[in-house]
C-alpha cells in the first residue's frame, strides 16, 4: 500500500534503534547476589533460600535434593533445629519470619514418605573412620560418601544417633524418623560398627585400612557441682535420665514431685519428660532469670504450658530427704546472680541435675598432636582439623555451641576438608556475598501473609505420652509458607526490573535464565534497582 | 442532469457524487446548507457508507478530516470564516502532512465586527497555509471544480479548498448540470494514499523535524504547488473531455486580445465584470478580462503570459490586507515584475456590500485614463469616514469603530429621515 | 491495589511471577510484548510517561490482535518517540495537533466504520495539558459523539515539554515554572484543577477509568477491559516526571505508588457515569510521605497549613472513593 514515504514526516517505526541512549548513563544497574541472612545464620550452611525457591513452585524433591546437598537429616532439622535462620529472617521486620524449619520438616517427612534418593560420586578408593554416630558424626560420613569415599563408623552405643536418640525427649523426636534418616545414610553404603568404643584410635584406622579420622563422641558426661546431701540416691543426671528413658531402663517412677537444676534445653526436656514419667509437679530452679535463660524461648514457653515451674533466681543450697533448700538469689549491677541468705524450702522426691556436658576423650590424650582441653574439650582449627594431621572432630566436643544442627555443620565442613586433605588439596570457603539486609528490600511487592502455625497435640495427649507435639505443615500450608519467603539478595524471577524499565534495556533469558541488561539502552536511572522487591540489583558508578 | 437548484444543494451533489467516506462538518453561516444537504444524502445511504461527523467545532472539523484521509478514507468538510480561521492550526497541519482533504469554503467576511456575508478575506487568510485553492464562478463552475479537486488533491496528496462565494453562490437558485455518477466515476478513480495508518504496515506519521530537514519539508510543500501548476490545467482538459464543458484550470482569459486594459478578480465577479466587457466593447473601449481560477498555486507565468499585452490591469478584489492594500493585486505584481505595465487595485465588495456594473464601470474606465487611485475602495462612504477620522482627531474616543460609525450612521439616519 | 489472588509470594503486585498461570500474567512480562515504545526514544532517565505508555499501549495491541492505529497529540510523548530521523513506535501512529488528538482519533474510527474495517481499534493518547487543557473540546466531543476510540491520558501535572508550566491537573501548592514558590501563598493556587475521569464520566461514555503507572497488573487490565468495549472510552494513567516534579528517577514508581497510596491519586472505573468501583489503598501514607520526595513541594513541607490543606484533599478522596476498606488488603 505504501509506495513512498513523505520526506522527514514520516518515519520508519522502530528506528529509534538506531539512538543509543546508553551514553546518558553516569551509573549502571548490576545483578548481584547478596547473601541471605537465613543462610548466613544456618549452622549447617544450608542454601535456605535455594531450596525454598525450589519449593515456591512445588517443587518439593528438589528443594530436598537443594537442602541435602547441606544437612543429611532434614525431617530430624525440622523438628529440632533451633532454627536461627528465623530470628535472622528479614521477613521478621515485615510481619513474622518464614517457617524454615516447619518447611524443612515438611520436605524431610515427604522425602521419608516417598522414599527420595541421594546419589554418590564415583569410589575414590579412600576410607575414612568416623567415631561416633551423632549428628555430626552421621554428617560427616554422609557428605564423604556423597564424595565417593569410602566410610565406616564406629558407634559406642547399640543405635546410632547420639544425643539426638539418648538426649532429645520422643515428644521432640519421633524415633521411627531418626531411624529413617539414619537408616538413609546407611543406605548410601555407610558402614556402622554398633556397640564398638573405639580404645585406640590409630589402631582401629589401621584396621579398617582408614586414610583418615573424624572424632565426633559428643559429650555425655553429666557436669556435677557438691550439693550437701543427706542422701545423694535422690539426687539424678539429666543426661542419664533422658537417656534411661531411651534406653527404657529408667524408673517407671520418677516421683510425685520433680526438680530439675539448670536453666539450659535439658533442663527443660526432663522436667518435661519427668512429667511424661507421672510426676505430678515438675519444676525447675534456675539461678538466674528468664531472660538470661540459655534454653530456647519456644521451648520455655512449650514447658510452661505444661505446667511446669520455675524457680528464678534460686540455687539448691541442700537436699535432705524430701526437702530441698533453696537460696534465693539477686542479680548484681553485671546481672550476676549473687546470694542472699534468704533460704526457702521446697519439697521435691526427686532432684535432676542439668547443669551441663563434658566430653569423654581420654582415648585421645595417646594421640600424637591432638590438643585437649578444659572438660574433654578437643581443639580444631579452622577446617576441623585437631593437631594431628588426618585426624578431624567436630560436635559437642569441640569448643562451639552445642546443638544438632552446629554438628552437622561441623560434620560437612569435616568431611569437605577431610575431602581435601585426601585428595592434597586445602577446602576453600566460597567467598561470602554481602549480606541482604533488610534496607536492601523492596517490601511493598510482598503479599501480605502471617506465618502459618503448625498445629499441636492438644494438652492432655501431651502430658500423657511422649507422642510428637508439634505438628508437620500439609502440602497447601508448606507451599504457602515457602512463598512467604522474600528471596533476600536473589533474583525470584518476578520481572519487575524488565517491566519497569523505561528504556526496555532489561532482556529478559528465560525461565531460570534470570536477565541481562542491554547497556546499549539503560540511562542509569536506578528505576529497576528500586523497585527490585529482593534487592538483587546494585547501581555502581559508570567508568567514563 | 440539468436542475434548477441551489448552490449549496449543487456542490453537496457533486461531493456526494465524488464518493467521500468521511464528512466532518461544523455548522457556519454561510457553508451550512452544504453539510445539511449532505448529512441528508448520507442518512438516506445514497454515499454507501460514508460517515457524517457531527464535531464540536471547525478545529474538531478539520482534525477528524485529518484523522479519516490518514485512515485512507477520502474525506471532506466544509467551513468559512471564522471558522476556517478557528480550524487554521489544522489546516496547515493537513498540508503538512500531505492528505488530500477537500474543503469547501462559503467565503465570507471575518469580524470583528462580525459580518455573514460575502468576501474574500477568509480564504485570503489561509492562502499560504499549503492548500491548493481554486475559486467558482458560478454554481457549475463550482460543482464542476469539486469534482476536479478529489482528483487532483489524491494526485498530488495535499488538500485542496474550493471557494464559493457565499450567499450569492451558495444561497443562488441557478440552472445547474449534475453530472452522472458514471462519469464522476470514471473521472475520478478510488482513493489510493500514498501513505496511511495501517496496522499490517505501520509507519510513524507526523514526526518533529528540526532545522536539519524543515527547509526541505517545505520547499517539498511549495514543489506540489507548482506540480500542480501543471496538474490543473491537464485535469480542466480531461474534465472538458468528459463532461463537454469547460470548467477550472488556472486562468481563463475573456476578449483580452488587443485590450489596453485588463480586468481580473476572483470567483462569482468574474461573471459581472465579463457582463461589463461585453458592454465596453461594445462601446469601443479596449477592456478585457481574466479570470483567475487558481490562486494557490498562482499562476504567475500564466498570468504574465496573458497580460503581456495590456497597457494596464485593474484587480478587482474582495478583500484588503490592512496596512497594505491589495492581496490579489500584490500577487500580480509579482507575476508583472520587471514589466511596465501598471496594477490598479480595487478594493470591492467587502462584508457583503454589493459591487454594481455601473460603479466598476466608472472604475474601469477612470483607470483606464490612467485617472485612478490605488488603491481605490469602490463605492466606499467617504463621508463617514472623513467624519469619524475628524471626530477621532478632535478627541480620542476608545472603544470599537465599527460601533462608532453605527452610531453615526444612526444619526445620520435620523437626521436625513 | 488488592491482591486478586490467593497467595503467592508477590501475587500480583509485581510485574509478573512465575508462581501465577500465564493469564494472570501481565503483558509486560512476557518475552512477546510487542514494545509499542521501544529503546532509544528519548524520554528523560526515569519518565513515568514513556514507561505509561508503553504498558497501556502494549495491553491495547494484545487485547486488539495488534490491528490499532495510534493517534498522539502534541508533547513529550510526541517529541521524545518521533524525533526525525527516528521513531521508537513500533505500532500505526499520528501525530497532528497539541489539542486535537481526539478529534483526529474519531475521524480515524469514522473511516475505519466506512471502509467496514471493525477488527481494527483506534487508541489516542497525550498527556494532562493536551487533554485536558487544550484538547478539552475535541475530548468532549468525541466522548459525547460516543466515537470508538480509547483515549488514553498521561498525567504528569505540567506542561513539562515546554519547560515545566502550570496545567488544568497541576496539584495545589505544586510549584511551577508559572506557579513559582514565591509570595504569601507559594505554589499553585489551591481550589484550583480539575479531574478529567469525573469530566468523562459525566459523558455518559461506556467505559472511564483511572490507572497508575505503579499498578500495572490494575492499568492492564482496565485497557484490557476499554479494549472490548465499543464507544468512547477513557482513561487517565498518573504518570511521574523526574523532571518537572523534582524527583529522583529511581522514585517514579515509588511516587506513582504513594500517590495511590496517600490518596490523592485515587484509582476507580465508572460506566456510563457511574463510579463502578474503586482500588482500595493498602498501605494508607501520609500526604508528606508522597510531597517529601518532590522538589516542587519542597515549601509545603515546612508550611502545616498548607501540608493540612493537601491531606485533607487526600481525605476528601478517600471518603468519595471509599478508599480505605476492612479487610482491603
Amino acid at each position: 500500500m505504501t509506495q513512498k514515504k513523505p520526506f522527514a514526516i514520516t518515519l520508519d517505526i522502530g528506528s529509534s534503534l538506531a539512538n543509543h541512549t546508553g551514553s546518558w548513563r553516569t551509573e549502571r544497574p548490576v545483578y548481584v547476589h547478596r547473601m541471605p541472612p537465613c543462610n548466613n545464620a544456618c549452622p549447617a550452611g544450608e542454601n535456605i533460600q535455594g531450596w525454598l525457591h525450589d519449593a515456591e513452585e512445588g517443587r518439593y524433591e528438589d528443594a530436598w535434593h537443594t537442602l541435602t546437598a547441606d544437612n543429611p537429616l532434614p525431617a530430624i532439622h525440622g523438628r529440632v533445629c533451633y532454627h536461627p535462620c528465623e530470628d535472622a529472617c528479614n521477613r521478621g521486620q515485615l510481619d513474622t519470619s518464614v517457617n524454615i524449619h516447619a518447611i524443612e520438616r515438611f520436605l524431610g517427612d515427604e522425602a521419608l514418605r516417598q522414599g527420595w534418593k541421594i546419589s554418590c560420586a564415583p569410589q575414590t578408593g579412600k576410607r575414612v573412620l568416623v567415631v561416633g554416630s551423632g549428628p555430626s558424626g552421621l554428617s560427616a560420613a554422609y557428605h564423604l560418601r556423597r564424595l565417593g569415599h569410602a566410610v565406616v563408623i564406629y558407634e559406642a552405643g547399640a543405635e546410632a544417633g547420639g544425643m539426638m536418640r539418648y538426649g532429645i525427649p520422643q515428644y521432640r523426636m519421633p524415633r521411627d524418623i531418626l531411624d529413617a534418616e539414619i537408616g538413609r545414610i546407611a543406605g548410601l553404603g555407610v558402614e556402622f560398627r554398633l556397640n564398638s568404643k573405639v580404645e585406640d584410635l590409630e589402631e582401629t584406622m589401621d584396621a579398617e585400612r582408614c586414610d583418615a579420622a573424624f572424632i565426633a563422641i559428643g559429650a555425655h558426661l553429666a557436669k556435677r557441682v557438691d550439693i550437701p546431701a543427706r542422701d545423694a540416691g535422690g539426687i539424678l543426671d539429666a543426661v542419664s535420665v533422658l537417656r534411661g528413658v531411651e534406653k527404657g531402663d529408667a524408673p517407671s517412677f520418677i516421683g510425685r514431685r520433680v526438680a530439675v537444676y539448670g536453666g539450659g534445653n535439658t533442663a527443660l526436656d526432663v522436667a518435661r519428660t519427668a512429667e511424661r514419667l507421672g510426676a505430678k509437679e515438675a519444676m525447675l530452679i534456675y539461678r538466674r532469670t528468664r531472660e538470661q535463660m540459655p534454653a530456647h524461648d519456644f521451648e520455655v514457653a512449650e514447658a510452661l504450658e505444661e505446667g511446669v515451674q520455675v524457680h528464678w533466681l534460686s540455687t539448691i543450697a541442700g537436699v535432705e530427704g524430701a526437702k530441698v533448700k533453696i537460696e534465693k538469689m539477686k542479680l548484681d549491677e553485671n546481672g550476676w546472680p549473687q546470694p542472699t541468705g534468704e533460704f526457702e524450702t521446697l519439697e521435691a522426691d526427686t532432684v535432676i541435675l542439668a547443669l551441663g556436658q563434658m566430653t569423654d576423650s581420654d582415648f585421645l590424650a595417646q594421640v600424637d598432636g591432638v590438643k585437649i582441653s578444659k572438660d574433654g574439650v578437643v581443639e580444631v582449627d579452622a577446617g576441623m582439623m585437631t593437631g594431628r594431621p588426618g585426624i578431624f572432630a567436630g560436635g559437642d566436643m569441640v569448643p562451639a555451641e552445642r546443638s544438632v544442627t552446629v554438628a552437622v555443620g561441623h560434620g560437612k565442613l569435616a568431611a569437605r576438608n577431610i575431602d581435601a586433605y585426601l585428595r592434597g588439596t586445602r577446602f576453600e570457603h566460597a567467598p561470602r556475598p554481602e549480606l541482604a539486609t533488610f534496607d536492601r528490600l523492596n517490601t511493598w511487592y510482598f503479599t501480605d501473609a502471617d506465618k502459618t502455625r503448625q498445629a499441636q497435640l492438644d494438652m492432655a495427649r501431651r502430658l500423657s505420652s511422649f507422642k510428637e507435639i508439634v505438628q508437620g505443615l500439609d502440602e497447601e500450608t508448606a507451599l504457602f509458607e515457602s512463598r512467604r519467603c522474600l528471596s533476600c539478595g536473589n533474583c525470584f524471577e518476578c520481572d519487575n526490573c524488565y517491566g519497569v524499565c523505561p528504556d526496555n534495556a532489561v532482556k529478559k533469558l528465560g525461565p531460570g535464565q534470570g536477565y541481562e541488561f542491554n547497556y546499549e539502552f539503560c540511562k542509569g536511572c536506578g528505576l529497576c534497582a528500586a523497585e527490585c522487591p529482593c534487592g538483587a540489583i546494585a547501581i555502581v558508578p559508570e567508568q567514563i | 442532469m440539468l436542475k434548477q437548484i441551489e448552490g449549496s444543494h449543487a456542490v453537496a451533489e457533486a461531493v456526494a457524487l465524488c464518493r467521500p467516506e468521511v464528512i466532518s462538518a461544523y455548522p457556519i453561516t454561510p457553508q451550512t446548507h452544504i453539510v445539511e444537504t449532505l448529512s441528508e444524502l448520507v442518512r438516506e445511504g445514497k454515499i454507501g457508507s460514508c460517515q457524517f461527523l457531527n464535531v464540536e467545532s471547525e478545529f474538531g472539523a478539520m482534525s477528524a478530516a485529518i484523522g479519516a484521509s490518514a485512515a485512507g478514507a477520502r474525506s471532506y468538510t466544509a467551513s468559512s470564516s471564522q471558522g476556517l480561521l478557528f480550524m487554521a492550526e489544522a489546516v496547515y497541519n493537513a498540508s503538512g502532512l500531505g492528505l488530500p482533504i477537500v474543503m469547501t469554503v462559503g467565503n465570507r467576511a471575518i469580524g470583528a465586527p462580525i459580518n455573514i456575508w460575502n468576501d474574500h478575506s477568509d480564504s485570503m487568510a489561509l492562502a499560504n497555509a499549503g492548500w491548493i485553492q481554486i475559486h467558482a464562478e458560478s454554481n457549475q463552475e463550482a460543482v464542476d471544480l469539486h469534482i476536479q479537486a478529489f482528483r487532483l488533491a489524491e494526485e498530488l496528496s495535499v488538500p485542496v479548498m474550493v471557494c464559493v462565494d457565499g450567499f450569492i453562490l451558495t444561497h443562488a437558485y441557478e440552472r445547474v448540470d449534475i453530472p452522472s455518477q458514471e462519469d464522476v466515476d470514471a473521472y475520478l478513480p478510488p482513493f489510493q494514499p500514498v501513505q496511511m495508518l495501517d496496522p499490517a504496515d505501520p509507519v510513524s506519521i507526523g514526526a518533529m523535524v528540526g532545522p536539519e530537514a524543515f527547509m526541505e519539508v517545505r520547499y517539498l510543500a511549495h514543489h506540489k504547488q507548482l506540480q500542480a501548476l501543471d496538474v490543473i490545467p491537464r485535469l480542466a482538459d480531461e474534465f472538458a473531455q468528459r463532461f463537454g464543458r469547460k470548467s477550472g484550470g488556472l486562468i481563463e482569459t475573456y476578449r483580452t486580445d488587443g485590450a489596453k486594459t485588463i480586468v481580473v478578480a476572483l470567483g462569482s465577479i468574474v461573471g459581472t465584470i465579463k457582463d461589463l466587457v461585453d458592454e465596453l466593447r461594445e462601446q469601443g473601449e479596449s477592456v478585457g478580462a481574466i479570470k483567475i481560477g487558481a490562486f494557490r498555486p498562482f499562476p504567475l507565468a500564466e498570468l504574465r503570459s496573458a497580460l503581456s499585452g495590456a497597457d494596464r490591469v485593474v484587480v478587482v478584489e474582495k478583500d484588503l490586507a490592512l496596512g497594505l492594500g491589495g492581496i490579489v493585486a500584490s500577487n500580480v505584481r509579482m507575476a508583472l515584475r520587471g514589466a511596465t505595465t501598471l496594477v490598479y487595485t480595487v478594493i470591492a465588495g467587502l462584508g457583503g456590500r454589493p459591487i454594481t456594473k455601473a460603479s466598476l464601470e466608472r472604475t474601469v474606465m477612470q483607470a483606464s485614463k490612467d485617472a485612478l487611485e490605488d488603491p481605490h475602495f469602490l463605492d466606499l462612504n467617504w463621508d463617514i469616514v472623513d467624519a469619524e477620522l475628524a471626530r477621532a482627531k478632535e478627541k480620542r474616543r476608545s472603544g470599537p469603530i465599527a460601533e462608532n460609525i453605527l452610531r453615526d450612521i444612526g444619526l445620520m439616519g435620523r437626521k436625513t429621515g | 491495589m488488592t491482591q486478586r489472588v490467593k497467595f503467592y509470594q508477590t501475587g500480583t503486585f509485581t510485574v509478573g511471577n512465575r508462581l501465577l498461570d500465564a493469564e494472570s500474567r501481565t503483558v509486560q512480562a512476557t518475552v512477546e510484548r510487542n514494545n509499542s515504545l521501544t529503546s532509544g526514544h528519548r524520554a528523560c532517565q526515569g519518565c513515568g510517561e514513556a514507561l505509561g505508555a508503553r504498558y497501556a499501549v502494549d495491553a491495547a495491541m494484545r487485547a486488539c490482535n495488534s490491528q490499532l492505529l495510534c493517534v498522539n497529540a502534541t508533547g513529550c510523548l510526541e517529541v521524545f518517540s518521533t524525533p526525525y530521523p527516528e521513531s521508537s513506535w513500533r505500532v500505526a501512529w499520528l501525530h497532528s495537533l497539541f489539542g486535537n488528538a481526539p478529534a483526529v482519533a474519531s475521524g480515524v474510527a469514522a473511516a475505519l466504520r466506512a471502509k467496514g474495517r471493525t477488527e481494527t481499534r483506534v487508541l489516542a493518547q497525550g498527556g494532562d495539558g493536551g487533554t485536558v487543557d487544550i484538547g478539552m473540546g475535541c475530548l468532549s466531543g468525541m466522548f459525547e459523539r460516543n466515537d470508538d476510540v480509547l483515549y488514553i491520558c498521561y498525567d504528569n501535572e505540567a506542561y513539562m515539554n515546554t519547560g515545566v508550566q502550570r496545567s488544568g491537573r497541576t496539584p495545589p501548592g505544586a510549584r511551577t515554572s508559572t506557579t513559582p514558590a514565591v509570595g504569601p501563598h507559594p505554589g499553585n493556587v489551591f481550589g484550583q484543577g480539575k479531574h478529567p475521569a469525573i469530566i468523562a464520566m459525566a459523558h455518559d461514555i461506556p467505559y472511564v477509568a483511572t490507572a497508575s503507572v505503579a499498578d500495572l497488573h490494575d492499568l492492564e487490565e482496565k485497557v484490557t477491559k476499554a479494549m472490548s468495549i465499543g464507544g468512547a472510552r477513557f482513561i487517565h494513567v498518573h504518570v511521574p516526571c523526574p523532571l518537572g516534579w523534582g524527583s529522583e528517577p529511581c522514585n517514579t514508581m515509588r511516587l506513582a505508588r504513594l500517590a495511590v497510596e496517600t490518596g490523592l491519586f485515587p484509582l476507580f472505573e465508572g460506566e456510563h457515569g457511574e463510579v463502578i468501583s474503586t482500588t482500595p489503598i493498602r498501605r494508607r501514607q501520609p500526604v508528606e510521605e508522597y510531597l517529601k520526595l518532590q522538589k516542587r513541594f519542597r515549601h509545603v513541607i515546612g508550611d502545616p497549613q498548607a501540608l493540612a490543606a493537601i491531606q485533607a484533599l487526600a481525605d476528601r478522596n478517600i471518603r468519595r472513593f471509599n478508599l480505605v476498606r476492612e479487610n482491603a488488603a
